[in-house]
């Protein structure tokens, strides 16, 4: 089937006062129907820029995009407003009405399009049901925490039943466990109802949660993509060790020792693998950095360790780890 | 001396005041209100960036607020006297109020809906809204606490000017005023006068305060 986002060759300059700013430099880029795709570079990247070259906020220098096959930069005014009307974008800020209540700014896309009144109210009382927040409908956006907020702009997003769903830094304002419920209510959504989401972000733990296939911008150009999976578990450019490694000052450290990475991916959260390699081997390792979690009883994450100067005690932990089915690699090569 | 013509004479000028005022600042809305916004959406960065509009605009505006109302009443009698049909009187000062009124309420809307949060109008856009609809639903419903504030301003100004349209035969409290104040040294008549202005600005400026923070939801 055709991707329900193409992008081709999309460079984008913004023309300041006595210099020139390329943002993008030619991007090419399919998000497959139904995917959650992540879109994921430092600040300054582009990506925010990119996001906004899918529903045209940002017109592209040079470069087509289409979205269900339907060249954007041909279209009208008028045709152009009504593709938009299928393709609902979420902030960072949210970007609420601050003057309108809950369920008013539900109904806002709705007014838009010319949906009847008590239609809309009654569409939006059930998307506010869908997003946990129907007894908020009569309360102001002033009143919400951050994470409601968003619940509010997700069942905004929603009201017009788009096929598209941008999210330009959706959790980027949000702390860890709010970040967690609105990824998982975008997951909820993606299934529910098949909209192709595109997550825009700047931290790799995002996209690890919920995104199947990923796209590594760094500095206006695409520095890599694929599935998640192989983009997480051997990244090839600089950019995406950046990304995944979470680049810190010890990058340098590690370089000169011999290191490993290791990438939880199958193993259960209940056999504690690194403490049960140490009793066998009888050496001890250092954890330079460790982030796992638990999802659904399977460990999920990496670690780095730095391993013992013995080669033997260190071939042999390699061959325990692989053998549990870890994926392991020297990071020596790494550059920081 | 306190007779009752005295009374009535200023009972009925505080409403001349009152008539010249209201009547004046809806006209300038009429006239100042679209061209605030046109100002917004002409600007470099306003969603349809117009340089000859906007600094067309932006001059006339200037120029008019430059002109120190006094002046402006004389300068524009003759077109007061081809709306109007005469130069003296609370309706022929209407006609200076208007055009004296109307640049400051421009400036007042603009500085009003600069204030709108641009992410909001962005999430507008995305969502296909016209540019229409963006200016009604989006900039001006969500820069009315702002814009009632401003009229509130607006008013008390007007109200000043009105009072100094007394001074060429304009009619109302400020009329009064000067007529018995300055020409005759009836000096109490004028303190009533100013007392009844102040407390006429000073109903408008509770008025408007309270209704502003009706309008309000973002604080709660």
């Amino acid at each position: 089937m055709e991707p329900i986002i193409q992008i081709k060759n999309v460079t984008k300059t913004f023309v300041g006062k006595d210099n020139q700013v390329e943002a993008l430099k030619g991007i090419s880029l399919d998000i497959e129907r139904g995917d959650i795709y992540g879109i994921i570079g430092m600040s300054g990247a582009g990506k925010s820029t990119l996001v906004r070259c899918l529903n045209f906020l940002e017109r592209p220098t040079t470069g087509t995009v289409l979205v269900e096959g339907k060249d954007l930069s041909a279209m009208s005014e008028k045709e152009l407003r009504k593709t938009r009307t299928g393709i609902a974008m979420i902030f960072q800020h949210f970007n609420l009405l601050m003057q309108r209540s809950v369920l008013d700014n539900v109904c806002f896309p709705m007014e838009i399009v010319g949906v009847k009144k008590a239609d809309a109210r009654k569409r939006a009382l059930e998307l506010l049901r869908i997003v946990g927040l129907e007894e908020k409908a009569r309360s102001y956006p002033a009143q919400l925490s951050g994470g409601q907020k968003q619940r509010v702009a997700i069942a905004r997003a929603l009201a017009n039943n788009p096929g598209i769903l941008l999210c330009d830094e959706a959790t980027s304002a949000l702390d860890p466990t709010t970040t967690k419920s609105i990824l998982q209510l975008l997951q909820q959504i993606n299934r529910d109802f098949g909209i192709t989401i595109v997550i825009i972000t700047h931290e790799m733990a995002v996209v690890q949660e919920i995104c199947s296939r990923v796209a590594i911008i760094d500095n206006g150009e695409l520095a890599e993509s694929g599935t998640v999976e192989e983009v997480f578990t051997s990244p090839q450019t600089a950019a995406a060790k950046r990304l995944v490694f979470m680049v810190n000052p010890q990058a340098k450290e590690m370089q000169s020792k011999r290191c490993i990475r290791i990438v939880f991916s199958e193993n259960s959260s209940f056999e504690p693998v690194i403490a049960n390699m140490v009793l066998e081997c009888k050496t001890p390792v250092n954890i330079l950095m460790a982030d796992t979690k638990d999802i659904g009883g399977i460990a999920h994450g990496q670690m780095i360790l730095q391993l013992p100067e013995d080669e033997a005690a260190a071939s042999k932990m390699i061959h325990y780890l692989r053998e549990r089915k870890l994926t392991v690699e020297e990071v020596d090569s790494y550059v920081g | 001396m306190w007779d009752s013509v005295v009374v009535k004479m200023l009972v009925e000028n505080t409403f001349v005041t009152l008539y010249m005022t209201l009547v004046s600042t809806i006209f300038a809305y009429l006239l100042g209100l679209p061209m605030g916004i046109i100002l917004v959406v002409t600007a470099k960065d306003g969603l349809r960036p117009n340089k000859v509009i906007y600094k067309i605009l932006d001059i006339i505006v200037n120029v008019v607020r430059s002109v120190p109302f006094l002046i402006l009443l004389i300068l524009v009698i003759p077109l007061t006297r081809a709306i109007v049909g005469k130069a003296y009187g609370p309706t022929a000062t209407i006609v200076p109020l208007v055009l004296a009124a109307a640049p400051f309420i421009a400036r007042m809307v603009e500085s009003s809906l600069l204030e709108v949060d641009k992410g909001v109008i962005e999430a507008a856009q995305s969502m296909g809204a016209s540019l229409w609809t963006i200016i009604v639903k989006v900039m001006l419903g969500e820069a009315r606490t702002s814009l009632t504030v401003g009229a509130t301003i607006v008013l008390g100004t007007v109200l000043g000017y009105s009072a100094m349209a007394g001074a060429v035969g304009g009619g109302g409290l400020g009329d009064i005023a000067i007529q018995y104040g300055y020409y005759r040294y009836q000096a109490d008549i004028m303190w009533v006068t100013v007392i009844l202005l102040v407390l006429l600005v000073q109903v408008m400026q509770f008025a408007g305060t309270k209704l502003s923070k009706k309008l309000d939801k973002r604080i709660r």
